[in-house]
């Protein structure tokens, strides 16, 4: 008797579960680092915003996903998402090969180089070639950086760098530049700026695009971006979604979604909009 | 569980425990000097001397160590006149700021278990002391100090365990001590559940040293409590 009571139950429990589910869009939680400018930041009502914010807002209406975000430190971000706590990162985080053995990515929406930032009036005011372009994506062209890093390896010798704990730019030090300087890791990459301003390093290293919002922010006036820029390699094919691995249909989503979010302009409007030039992968 | 990897966690970390030790060592022996005169400002009876201590005690007891540690390097480097003076020196090393930042916060806690323990010396004490002619210096010597160090030790040793898991906070500030290590390794390995046990293990072993300090110290201090030795008792009638 009391079997068929919980049996009935069940049923009607599943139906009430199964009926508006299958109609309802898939549930996808994002995390992001909110600190990171112009890729997303905080805001002071403790709101998120910036370029990213924006964009998967566009790429989930069109992926037809339910989405929500929220902000995580950056490195506990990989860990969290496969713990499941998040099913999705977008926070200014290059597809790299290591950390393709842990998660999966969508196809990249946004690259900039990396480059130093010093300041003006501290112990290394500036670097030789400023502004100019080395991939490290080819052997070729890697041999070209090489040429360019031993050139820097000089003026860098015995001096302070500062960089954010598991970032791109930490992995280009640790292969590139070990033993030349000193490392220190930060958690945040303002942390790095405060230190810079305050003369603890002498340069710091971080994305192109992050330096230019930096060195424009109050409290920053002395620093000024220098040196060669450097991309692809180690410093990942460019930002991209990362996902658990075997997300597959996600993936598929998320990268259709972002393909046509390139075709039709929407990513470099963003773009425009929050960096001042054009990010999106061409 | 991958006792490879966790054999290989170990040795990554174990250089981190020198800097550990150091950091606790350090705050601790500094600490212990400064809590003493913020017990003695406390018990002193004068206000100009008991205000000060009470105000330093609430403000370092009240607010969290993480911020204490991030207002001390990150807040004062910013001053341009804290950059350009003879402090600089050691506020610009990481270092010297975690010690002083571990140093304030322990100082704070254990000049309350010191005045605790300087409060429970038995009035009756002092007074045979003072009959039997001490000097005052020779009355806090040998009278209020051992049985005050007798009566804080159990919460003092806390506080020693307490200081070991605070230099945790030091990997903040860019001192690569055992947890700094520890996080670093999980954002190469993004292994956090093998990385964590592992370093939580270290600490778990430096606490149980000095836990048995601590007993080692109070059993030397209560010679009154322990049983006495059977053999005497035996003998007793004889002798």
């Amino acid at each position: 008797m009391q079997l068929k009571i919980i049996a009935a139950m069940a049923l009607v429990g599943a139906a009430i579960v199964a009926g508006p589910a299958a109609a309802q869009q898939q549930k996808v939680r994002f995390a992001t680092e909110g600190a990171f400018r112009p890729w997303n930041w905080t805001e002071a009502d403790g709101s998120l915003a910036g370029f990213e914010i924006d964009l998967y807002k566009d790429l989930c209406k069109r992926a037809e996903l339910d989405c929500t975000i929220q902000s995580q430190a950056f490195e506990g971000a990989i860990p969290a998402l496969n713990a499941g706590k998040y099913d999705a990162i977008i926070s200014g985080m290059s597809a790299t090969p290591k950390r393709e053995e842990v998660v999966l990515f969508t196809i990249p929406y946004g690259s900039t180089g990396q480059s130093f930032g010093v300041s003006k009036v501290g112990t290394l005011k500036e670097l030789p070639d400023t502004g100019q372009l080395f991939p490290l994506s080819t052997p070729a062209n890697e041999a070209a950086a090489q040429a360019e890093i031993d050139k820097l390896k000089p003026v860098l010798k015995g001096k302070v760098m500062g960089v954010q704990t598991a970032s791109i730019a930490a992995s280009f030090v640790d292969k590139y530049l070990k033993g030349v300087v000193e490392v220190r890791e930060y958690k945040t990459t303002e942390q790095h700026d405060l230190d810079l301003a305050a003369g603890r390093v002498d340069l710091i290293m971080a994305s192109m695009a992050y330096l230019t919002t930096a060195a424009s922010k109050q409290g920053n006036e002395d620093m000024a971006i220098t040196g060669p820029r450097f991309q692809g390699g180690v410093l990942g094919r460019g930002s991209s979604i990362g996902l658990r691995k075997g997300d597959e249909v996600l993936k598929a989503k998320l990268d259709k979604a972002i393909m046509a979010a390139n075709a039709d302009g929407t990513i470099e409007k963003l773009s425009q909009k929050y960096f001042g030039y054009d990010v999106s992968v061409k | 569980m991958d006792f490879a990897f966790l054999y290989d966690t170990l040795l990554t970390l174990l250089p981190g425990v020198p800097l550990t030790l150091k950091l606790a060592f350090s705050a601790v022996a500094l600490g212990a000097v400064l809590a003493l005169g913020l017990a003695m400002m406390r018990l002193s009876g004068l206000r100009a001397l008991d205000w000060p201590a009470r105000v330093y005690v609430f403000l370092f007891r009240s607010t969290p160590l993480l911020v204490q540690i991030f207002l001390i390097y990150y807040g004062l480097g910013q001053f341009r006149e804290v950059r350009t003076s003879w402090l600089w020196p050691f506020l610009r090393e990481p270092y010297w700021c975690a010690v002083l930042a571990l140093t304030l916060n322990t100082a704070a806690y254990a000049s309350e278990i010191f005045r605790g323990g300087l409060l429970a010396v038995p009035h009756g004490q002092v007074e045979a002391a003072r009959a039997a002619g001490m000097s005052r210096g020779l009355l806090f010597r040998r009278i209020v100090l051992p049985v005050a160090i007798r009566q804080a030790l159990p919460a003092y040793g806390s506080e020693l365990i307490l200081m070991i898991k605070a230099t945790a906070l030091a990997s903040i500030i860019t001192l690569m001590e055992v947890t700094g290590l520890a996080a670093k390794l999980i954002a190469e390995t993004y292994r956090a559940i093998e990385v964590f046990i592992v370093a939580g293990s270290i600490y778990l072993v430096l606490n149980f040293v000095v836990t048995r300090l601590v007993l080692a110290a109070e059993r030397r201090l209560t010679p009154h409590l322990r049983p006495a030795p059977v053999a005497i008792l035996n003998d007793g009638g004889a002798a």
